[in-house]
């Protein structure tokens, strides 16, 4: 499973990649391969405030509508305008390309609780055994 | 000679493709009186430019285009139909002789009470049936199906709260409930709370205690659950929730494994909706028609919309208003009026055993596929079940999915379960009771030879169905990019 070690991830299968206070997020390949073809993204206006813990948008398959949560709070810098027009780019490149938002978080340290990759792995490996 | 049976069904033309022009269906007769002037009578910049471009096409190939179309269509009546969570039992002849008599089908709402006493009666009868079996103490008819259902008794326990002086506004729902169940939350102005499920698909209750509190208005369930299994913790989870001044709402869904075995009532629900096109026949699908009765507990009884069918002390029946703490009307007129002719039908004749009986067989008959399944099939949830398992058709080596498996089922004329929920890659199964041992023994006759299919040939499944006029739809394209309007070619 592919899962880059410059970022962390959450139980509910998004990754923040921070720089500075600045955090790119997005869910991870494992998320997108199990919603199977995405077909809608939903995702907040430029400059929304955010909450840590809210329900940022949704992401919706031919197979399934999930909820993408925000582990981080903070304003909305931008989001993945290519996304409208091209949701496959989250199935192709969940990592890259597929990014959703990036936050101006106003507290990136909240981020360190959460899993590393190699964490991350064996969690989504548990959850598939049990 | 060209062997027309080869020709593909696909290109069945659409009816505005056929005919051609001057063909008409029907005759109509010379008119009597003078025409009426209708077009200089409105305003002109209303007028189209033309007459629409409806179809032009002889009566007989209507009805061939029809015939062909009806031909096509999946129903019990033709096939197995194993569908999860939404009961497809077959609709009883009896159901429909009844529903097409006069005195039901031809009458019209507006009607004097004393020209349809016949049904009002039988309105009233089936309502007290209901709450009989719902061990609740009155029942509205008016819902027009489960959803509505759902929308009606959470007004009637919002209601319930605002004349205690409460507002609460969060409704606890397990992980597994059906999606109607946090829609009809938000509807309502809630918000929905899941509440975890165990491995063995019964809900977690220490994560319900640390979820209910004084804003709790309600407790969404179904039992038994959407994985198919009874909670035997329901009189504790109806405590727990009860201590809060909370109310336990049950979703009948699957009230079809529990029919005169137990009661809501009886073990602690304060409102439920039954889905009588599901749980007492009635032909359902596609979107309708349903119809989805509420009965509440006394304490809410003055709730309940109104009209309410009630019988007057000299033993007619009629309707009653006079309710003042009423939420109102949710549907317009009595309710789905032919839907509840035939549940009252199915009720009558099958009777109190009879319908237990129901319960029994539908749940016998869950177990003995399961039973039969599990050697090829992975069960996730451990056996006894009710009406309904979850299997997930899991291969080693294989990239065969429940999608594959689904698709495959159809060439074989069985109705594919409901898939991938509410586990991860699970297909659903229900066989309900009306199906013969030998219909059982067919199916999973057809399962292990999937099963083999897989082993030996993945592509002959993955590549499914093979029989059907359309092979595999691009539902991703459907989705990202709906067509949604038709276009001459």
């Amino acid at each position: 499973m592919k899962a880059p070690t410059d970022r962390k991830y959450s139980k509910t299968h998004e990754w923040y990649l921070v720089n500075g206070d600045v955090v790119t997020m997005g869910i991870t390949q494992h998320a997108a391969d199990e919603l199977t073809d995405i077909t809608y993204i939903e995702l907040p206006d430029v400059g929304a405030t955010i909450g840590a813990g809210d329900s940022i948008g949704e992401v919706e398959s031919v197979k399934a509508t999930s909820e993408i949560f925000a582990a981080v709070g903070g304003a909305v810098l931008a989001v993945n305008e290519a996304l409208s027009d091209h949701p496959e780019l989250v199935n192709d490149d969940a990592f890259g390309d597929g990014w959703l938002v990036k936050l101006q978080a106003s507290a990136p340290e909240a981020l360190t609780a959460l899993m590393d990759a190699n964490q991350y792995k064996a969690f989504v490996e548990n959850a598939e055994q049990s | 000679m060209k062997d027309f049976a080869d020709r593909p069904q696909q290109d069945h033309p659409l009816l505005f493709e056929i005919g051609s022009p001057g063909l008409c269906a029907v005759s109509l007769p010379q008119l009597d009186v003078p025409p009426a002037d209708e077009i200089d009578a409105l305003p002109p910049e209303l007028l189209a430019d033309g007459p629409p471009a409806l179809p032009e096409i002889g009566e007989l190939d209507v009805v061939r285009h029809y015939k062909r179309l009806a031909h096509r269509c999946f129903s019990i009546d033709g096939n197995f139909y194993p569908l999860g969570s939404c009961t497809m039992k077959y609709n009883p002849r009896v159901n429909e002789r009844v529903a097409s008599m006069p005195g039901f089908a031809h009458v019209h709402p507006y009607q004097d009470d004393a020209d349809v006493q016949g049904l009002l009666e039988l309105l009233y009868l089936l309502r007290c049936d209901l709450a009989e079996i719902a061990g609740l103490s009155e029942v509205t008819l008016q819902p027009a199906a489960g959803a509505q259902g759902e929308m009606t008794g959470l007004m009637i326990i919002n209601a319930y709260h605002q004349s205690r002086g409460e507002h609460r506004t969060q409704v606890l729902a397990p992980d597994t409930a059906h999606g109607t169940n946090p829609a009809s939350c938000a509807t309502c102005g809630c918000t929905s709370v899941p509440v975890r499920s165990r491995p063995d698909g019964r809900l977690d209750l220490d994560d319900l205690r640390r979820k209910v509190d004084r804003n709790t208005a309600s407790l969404m369930i179904t039992n038994p659950n959407t994985v198919g299994v009874f909670d035997g913790q329901i009189a504790e989870i109806a405590e727990t929730i009860h201590a809060q001044g909370a109310q336990l709402y049950y979703d009948g869904a699957n009230m079809n494994a529990i029919l005169g075995v137990t009661r809501p009532g009886d073990f602690g629900v304060d409102v439920m909706h039954f889905n009588t096109h599901k749980t007492f026949s009635t032909p359902h699908g596609g979107g309708g028609p349903g119809a989805g009765p509420v009965a509440v507990a006394e304490h809410l009884r003055k709730f309940l919309p109104v009209p309410q069918v009630v019988k007057h002390e000299d033993g007619t029946y009629g309707w009653c208003n006079d309710r003042p703490e009423s939420i109102g009307m949710v549907r317009s007129f009595f309710g789905q009026i032919g839907v509840l002719v035939r549940a009252y039908t199915y009720i009558r004749s099958l009777g109190c055993d009879g319908l237990r009986d129901v319960a029994e067989k539908a749940v016998l008959a869950a177990n003995y596929l399961a039973a039969r399944l599990k050697e090829r099939y992975q069960m996730p949830i451990p056996p006894p079940y009710a009406h309904e398992f979850v299997t997930i058709p899991a291969f080693k080596d294989s990239k065969v999915t429940e999608h594959d498996i689904a698709k495959r089922l159809i060439d074989y004329g069985i109705h594919p379960p409901t898939m991938s929920w509410p586990i991860h890659h699970c297909l659903m199964i229900e066989p309900t009771e009306t199906e013969s041992r030998a219909t059982l023994d067919e199916f999973v006759e057809v399962m292990l030879t999937i099963a083999d299919e897989v082993e030996h040939y993945p592509e002959r499944v993955r590549s499914a169905p093979h029989t059907t006029p359309v092979r595999r739809l691009d539902e991703v394209m459907a989705s990202r990019k709906p067509n949604v309007r038709w276009r001459p070619r």
